[in-house]
C-alpha cells in the first residue's frame, strides 16, 4: 500500500471495529449496506440528548433555540456539501427509499399522465423500482429499464432508442449497490434533459466514494440516505432544483409543512418545511452534519486512492479462487466485489464467513431483477470502506478459503 | 421414539462436538446427503421462498402419521431441514402441532431461525404445523 493515510489512527475513531466475533477479530465487509459511525457522529447523538434536547421551529425557549440552529446548520453544511444554489433544495427525509417516494408521489401524481413513461436501469434497487411502479400503475404510465452489459455496466447504446418525447422521468443510480458500478449519469442527464425528461439520481452508494456536485452535474434531484456516509440509520435527504420543488404539492400533511391551518383552508408553508411534516428526526439530521464534517476532514483524492488499492487487491486475492466468479467487472466502479462460487450457494458462504468474524452480505442485495437477468439467485458482497485494511482482505480470503473447503 | 426423544437425540450427537466446524462440517454432510425431496414434489407450490435461500416441503399421510420431506437450495439450510424432517416426520399430526422444537436452540443454532436469516427454515416449521392442523382436523372430521 502507498497510501498516505493514517488508518490505523482512523480505525481509533470508530469504536465498533475494535471487538472479536465468534471468537475472531471483526472484519467489516458490509460497508455498501451501512457504514460504521466514527465517534464525532455518535456524539453529536448523546450530545443533543445530554444538552439540548427540544422540538425544533417551534418553541419559543432556549433549548428549541439551540436544537432549531443546530439542525439547520446541517441544512448549511448539506448545501456546500453538494454544492445546491439554495439551503431551500434540501428535504430532510428518513433516507433515500423516503426520497425517491416523496419524489413518485408529489412529482409523479402531478406530472405523470396515462402513456407517459418512467426510465430506470437493470441496476437498481428496489427502492428506485417499486415507487415508481406504484405512481405508474395509478397514472397509467409504463415503466421501461435501461439494459447492462456482461460487465455490469449500463448499455449506452440502447439509451437512444429508450429515450423519448414519451419519457418523462429518468431514476438510475449514481452506483450500483450490488456491483459497485459507477455510471455514466452526466451523460444520462444530458440525454434525459435533451428530450425534456427529469432525471432523478439515487446517490446512496456515491456519496461516501466521491465528491457529488449537484449544480455541476445539473440532475433534477439527487438522493442520499445518511446511514451510508458513517452517519446514523433513519436520515436522509433530497435534493431537488428549487422551480421543481416550488412547484410539486406536499404529500404528506401535518405540524411544520403548514402556514396556516383552518377546516375550511389551509396554506401551506414553504420550501424545505412543505415537505417535512411532522417532528423530524431532529438527532439524526444534527449527527449526519457531524458525519459530513467527517466527510469533509478526510483528503478525497487519498480516500479514493486507498479505497481503489483495496478494491484492486482484493479483486486480485479474490481471482485466484478455483470457481470464482466476479459480478460486475465494470472499468468505472467503487470499492464493491459481488461473486460466487462454482457449486456454491451464497447462504452457506455467507453462515461460514460470518463464523470467522467477517460480515459480508449475501442474497440479491434489493435488486432482484438484476440477479435473475444473471440468471442466478444473489450474490456474496464485500464492500469496503475507508476503514478497511489489506490485512482484513487477507482475514477475508483466509476464512473464504476455509468455508469453501468445509463447503466442497 | 417421540419427538421429544428425537429432539434429546440430536442434542447428544451435538455435545460431541468441541467448536463450531465440527458442529457445521456435520450439518454440511447431513446436506450433501441424497435428496430428501423426491423431484416431483419439487415444485414452486411447495416452495417456501426465503429472502436468502428457498426450501421446498411436501408432506403426506401414512396410517394416521405425516411423513415429511424437504429440501433447500444452501446446503447449510438443507442440513438443518434435515434435522427437523428427523425429529418430525412419521408422527401423528396431534403431536407434531404440539411440539415445541427446542433442539436447534440448544445445539447453538438458533440464529438460522432468527428473522436476519430469513432462510426459509422458521417458515418451513411453521407450515409444517400447519400441515399437522389441518390433518389434525381432517382426522376429527
Amino acid at each position: 500500500m502507498t497510501t498516505t493515510l493514517d488508518i490505523q489512527q482512523l480505525r481509533k475513531e470508530f469504536p465498533i471495529l475494535h471487538q472479536r466475533v465468534n471468537g475472531y477479530p471483526l472484519v467489516y465487509l458490509d460497508n455498501a449496506a451501512t457504514t460504521q459511525k466514527p465517534q464525532s457522529v455518535i456524539n453529536a447523538i448523546s450530545d443533543y440528548y445530554n444538552r439540548y434536547n427540544a422540538n425544533i421551529h417551534r418553541g419559543a425557549h432556549h433549548l428549541a433555540h439551540i436544537a432549531t440552529e443546530a439542525f439547520e446548520e446541517t441544512r448549511n453544511k448539506s448545501k456546500t456539501f453538494l454544492n445546491t444554489q439554495e439551503t431551500s433544495e434540501i428535504i430532510f427525509t428518513s433516507g433515500t427509499t423516503d426520497s425517491i417516494n416523496l419524489v413518485a408521489q408529489s412529482w409523479g401524481r402531478k406530472n405523470l399522465q396515462e402513456g407517459d413513461e418512467v426510465l430506470l436501469s437493470m441496476l437498481e434497487h428496489h427502492s428506485n423500482i417499486v415507487p415508481w411502479q406504484l405512481i405508474a400503475e395509478e397514472k397509467g404510465a409504463t415503466i421501461k429499464v435501461i439494459p447492462i452489459n456482461e460487465k455490469g455496466e449500463l448499455d449506452l447504446s440502447a439509451i437512444d432508442s429508450l429515450l423519448t418525447s414519451k419519457t418523462k422521468m429518468v431514476a438510475v443510480n449514481h452506483v450500483s449497490n450490488a456491483l459497485g458500478t459507477i455510471n455514466p449519469i452526466t451523460q444520462l442527464i444530458e440525454k434525459a434533459h435533451a428530450v425534456g425528461a427529469k432525471i432523478l439520481i439515487d446517490g446512496t452508494q456515491a456519496i461516501a466514494h466521491f465528491p457529488v456536485d449537484v449544480q455541476e452535474l445539473d440532475c433534477d434531484f439527487y438522493a442520499i440516505s445518511a446511514h451510508k456516509m458513517y452517519g446514523p440509520t433513519g436520515v436522509g435527504l433530497l435534493y431537488g432544483k428549487k422551480e421543481l420543488l416550488e412547484a410539486m404539492p406536499p404529500y404528506r400533511g401535518g405540524g411544520e409543512m403548514i402556514k396556516s391551518v383552518s377546516f375550511e383552508k389551509t396554506t401551506y408553508n414553504e420550501l424545505p418545511h412543505k415537505f417535512e411534516a411532522g417532528t423530524p428526526n431532529i438527532e439524526g439530521v444534527i449527527a449526519l452534519g457531524a458525519a459530513i464534517d467527517f466527510i469533509n476532514s478526510q483528503d478525497w483524492p487519498s480516500v479514493h486512492e486507498y479505497e481503489m488499492e483495496l478494491l484492486n487487491y482484493a479483486t486480485t486475492q479474490l481471482s485466484s479462487i478455483d470457481g470464482l466468479k466476479l459480478y460486475g467487472t465494470a472499468k468505472e466502479k467503487v470499492a464493491v466485489i459481488s461473486f460466487l462460487i462454482d457449486g456454491i450457494h451464497p447462504y452457506d458462504l455467507g453462515t461460514l464467513l460470518d463464523k470467522q468474524g467477517v460480515a459480508v452480505r449475501t442474497g440479491h442485495h434489493c435488486t432482484e431483477p438484476l440477479w435473475n437477468h444473471f440468471g442466478v439467485v444473489g450474490s456474496v458482497r464485500a464492500s469496503f470502506s475507508i476503514y478497511n485494511t489489506v490485512e482484513e482482505i487477507d482475514l477475508f480470503i483466509t476464512a473464504l478459503k476455509k468455508a469453501i473447503q468445509l463447503l466442497k | 421414539m417421540s419427538i421429544e426423544e428425537r429432539q434429546q437425540e440430536i442434542i447428544s450427537e451435538f455435545s460431541m462436538f468441541s467448536d463450531w466446524m465440527q458442529k457445521y462440517e456435520y450439518i454440511i454432510e447431513l446436506g450433501k446427503e441424497l435428496p430428501l425431496i423426491e423431484t416431483q414434489y419439487k415444485t414452486d407450490d411447495n416452495l417456501i421462498k426465503g429472502c436468502q435461500s428457498r426450501v421446498w416441503l411436501h408432506a403426506e399421510m401414512i396410517e394416521n402419521t405425516i411423513k415429511f420431506s424437504a429440501d433447500s437450495d444452501a446446503i447449510i439450510t438443507k442440513g438443518l431441514v434435515a434435522l427437523v424432517v428427523r425429529v418430525l416426520s412419521d408422527e401423528q399430526p396431534q403431536a407434531i402441532a404440539e411440539s415445541n422444537l427446542h433442539f436447534v436452540n440448544d445445539i447453538g443454532l438458533n440464529e438460522h431461525l432468527s428473522q436476519t436469516r430469513s432462510n426459509g427454515l422458521a417458515s418451513m416449521i411453521k407450515q409444517m404445523k400447519m400441515y399437522a392442523v389441518a390433518y389434525a382436523l381432517k382426522i376429527k372430521h
